[in-house]
């Protein structure tokens, strides 16, 4: 609903009801990022564990929700078991619409329920049912059992968690609707938390458009840009898979726990072999028509004589990555088969993959044994992955309990290290060079979307400190611009400053729209204060030796420019999030 | 013999389930924003089948829903389906009981929202799973065909 205020449901789960606040901001805060830093300043606690029970758990959607094409994530704000600091995660599916027609700019969550519970919500009813017998079971069959109990199919989302949520892993995921996810940074675990198996919220409601034919026009032209143009070829044809052989082609592909950047044997897990071999179909999230999730399978003999039974998996370059060629992986069935065990488990793929890959090298090393593995990790053994991927979903012993809280939380205790693939969390699927690397270690939610760091190395073959670092500094303002409205970043190349103002205008949103600099700076600002107060040092950011052990196309890392661009990056994000005088 | 053209969905097998279609509609005919108030909405089919389904209007002739409506807000329409007047209608949701295809989406207020097979979806699909049919136009049925005045 249009409107010049955020209607915010909290719901207390030790008592299972629930109250909407009428909140100001959106003008200031706008929606998403904004939003949800604003509800955390509010609701949240900076001095307080993540798992306290009055921590509260956040999503937020934006003014544009759904209102224009690929409006149509979701901001979920937390203090992530990760590193007990404020962060932030991103996810489609219909949860973003469905938010929208549940009329709610946010949803929190605070409390703990008594039993593992499921919170049922709509526009017109909010129910906290006791599903303390779904404890321990995992995403897929609690997906079955979840939209049984629940009604409104296809126009509703359905937000839960797996064993490794349930078991407080720091980057356990909180899947939506099968296909997504709210992956990094362990919201999971703060559902896990608050005994809190799954979120459903019906889209039922229905809300008055603008007069006359603008915005109905301004739709059209946008939906127009998105699907007649080549803008979103990318995402539309092989999906983000297409990264795999180009960065393997220019020597930035993190292969076997970054001992390699290429590997001529990479034609078994490119986009184009995923497509060709094992794409079963297409899916979008809810208002958007491009469709980039990419639907696999996994096909399984269980049984002699020709007995199989099948499932389906959705993938992307971050995946295929992760357990792909970072585990040494040939094969996309086999990639498909240890991305189908994570989501079974509800663990973040991208940590999962990672945490498995240094554990290979650890174990290759000697400097842990088979005793902690409970499996001979060896790259390119999907058999093995897929049983570990589920020892570290499961917890099953003190080692995978250890990985399960970060690959160098279990590099510190076990030794390892300087191999321990991790930029504030573990790595994105860019070994680029030294932009990237800084531009994740340091970044607000360490993730590769953060902002452009990735591309900045690709283009620019000069080392020049100041310009690299002013990129990542303008290049998160916009995004996070963007993560307020909230925009897929996706369809960063077609919502341009003039297009974001022509919808805002369109929708009443005047103000907004008059302002977008100002807003997007006071935002960056507000985030990382938030960021800073819950703990951040970015000066003391290590980023391992391994990072700087690798050869790109552009020769071997330079160790003093890293250097240098992160000790300036963590001096403007200092500056960024200093609190100034006049907001004391 | 004359001709109408109605909504025809041949092609759902390429459904991605973006709802442009019924956001589209609601937009475009019903000038809502909302997943339901429109005359063609997705739902997602699990098990076996997988993928999406529409709930459209098969433009039936005599309609159900309009033999059923009891004050004419609903009537026959050439060629298939309804020609809907709201001043008409009482909200007792009649249309939507005999609907055999949950084509008719009852508000809150029970107020009905079906297709009125006028192709404004149609362009916003990017799989091109719809499709405005042409058929021939029949004789009205006889107690369906009665069309009221406003």
């Amino acid at each position: 609903m249009i409107r010049d205020h955020f209607r915010i449901l909290t719901v207390d789960l030790a008592t299972g009801k629930g109250k909407i606040a009428t909140i100001d901001g959106r003008d200031t805060e706008v929606g998403g990022s904004g939003l949800a830093a604003l509800l955390f300043n509010r609701y949240g606690h900076t001095d307080k564990p993540w798992d306290d029970p009055e921590q509260p758990l956040i999503f937020t959607i934006g003014p544009l929700t759904g209102y224009f094409p690929l409006m149509s994530k979701t901001v979920c704000g937390f203090k992530s078991p990760y590193h007990d600091q404020y962060g932030e995660s991103h996810a489609g599916g219909r949860s973003a619409l469905s938010l929208r027609f549940a009329d709610l700019d946010g949803l929190i969550v605070i409390g703990k329920a008594e039993r593992l519970s499921c919170l049922s919500i709509g526009s017109r009813h909010l129910e906290l049912m006791d599903v303390h017998y779904m404890r321990g079971i995992d995403l897929q069959r609690s997906g079955k059992m979840l939209r049984k109990m629940i009604s409104g199919a296809g126009h509703r989302s359905i937000f839960r968690i797996g064993p490794a949520g349930e078991n407080l892993s720091a980057y356990a995921c909180i899947t939506v609707d099968t296909y997504r996810h709210f992956g990094r940074l362990g919201g999971g675990a703060v559902m896990g938390s608050k005994n809190l198996k799954a979120i459903a919220i019906q889209g039922d409601g229905v809300f008055d458009l603008p007069e006359g034919k603008d915005y109905a026009e301004l739709f059209e032209e946008v939906h127009k840009l998105l699907t007649t143009t080549d803008m979103m070829d990318k995402y539309h044809n092989l999906g983000t898979p297409v990264n795999v052989a180009v960065l393997n082609g220019i020597k930035a592909l993190p292969i076997k726990n970054l001992q390699q950047t290429t590997d001529l044997n990479i034609k078994g897990i490119t986009g184009e072999t995923f497509a060709d071999d094992t794409l079963l179909r297409n899916t979008a999230c809810a208002g958007c028509p491009v469709g980039c999730i990419h639907i696999g399978f996994v096909r399984e003999k269980f049984m002699e004589p020709n007995q199989y039974l099948y499932r389906q998996v959705s993938y992307d370059h971050e995946p295929i990555f992760a357990t792909g060629s970072m585990l040494g992986m040939t094969n996309a069935f086999g990639v498909l088969s240890i991305i189908d065990m994570v989501e079974k488990m509800g663990l973040d793929v991208m940590s999962a993959g990672v945490a498995l890959a240094w554990a290979t090298e650890a174990l290759d090393k000697g400097i842990i044994s088979e005793k902690e593995t409970l499996v001979p990790l060896k790259f390119d053994d999907a058999a093995g992955y897929k049983e570990a991927m589920q020892h570290l979903g499961l917890g099953s012993n003190d080692f995978y309990r250890l990985l399960a809280q970060g690959t160098m939380k279990a590099a510190e205790q076990y030794g390892g290290e300087d191999f321990a693939c991790v930029l504030g969390q573990e790595m994105g699927g860019y070994a680029t060079g030294e932009v990237f690397f800084t531009s994740q270690a340091l970044g607000f939610r360490h993730s590769h979307l953060d902002s452009g760091g990735y591309s900045f190395d690709q283009k620019h073959e000069e080392k020049n400190v100041k310009e690299a670092v002013d990129f990542l500094v303008q290049d998160e303002q916009g995004r996070v611009l963007l993560t307020s409205m909230v925009a897929c970043l996706f369809a960063r190349e077609v919502y341009k400053d003039e297009l974001l103002a022509d919808c805002l205008n369109s929708l009443g949103y005047t103000t907004l729209a008059d302002n977008m600099d100002q807003v997007a700076q006071h935002i960056q600002k507000l985030r990382w204060r938030l960021r800073l107060a819950t703990g951040f040092d970015p000066a003391a950011v290590k980023i391992p030796k391994r990072f700087t052990e690798i050869t790109t196309w552009k020769g071997n890392i330079d160790k003093k420019y890293l250097n240098n661009l992160k000790k300036e990056y963590a001096k403007r994000i200092l500056a960024l999030g200093k609190i100034e005088k006049k907001e004391e | 013999m004359k001709t109408a053209k109605i909504l025809t969905t041949p092609r759902m097998e390429r459904c991605i389930g973006c709802h442009s279609c019924s956001l589209a509609c609601a937009r475009l005919v019903n000038k809502r924003l909302s997943w339901d108030t429109a005359g063609i909405r997705i739902i997602s089919s699990g098990g076996l089948s997988t993928g999406y389904e529409s709930k459209p209007c098969l433009a039936c002739n005599p309609a159900p829903c309009a033999l059923a409506c009891p004050t004419g807000a609903f009537s026959q329409r050439k060629g298939g389906g309804v020609i809907v007047k709201r001043k008409l209608c009482i909200q007792c949701g009649d249309c939507a009981a005999a609907c055999p295809v949950e084509a008719i989406y009852l508000d809150a207020t029970a107020e009905p929202f079906v297709c009125i097979h006028c192709g404004q979806c149609v362009p916003f699909c990017p799989h091109d799973c719809l499709e405005m049919a042409e058929v021939e136009v029949e004789p009205l049925n006889e107690e369906a065909g009665k069309e009221v005045a406003p």
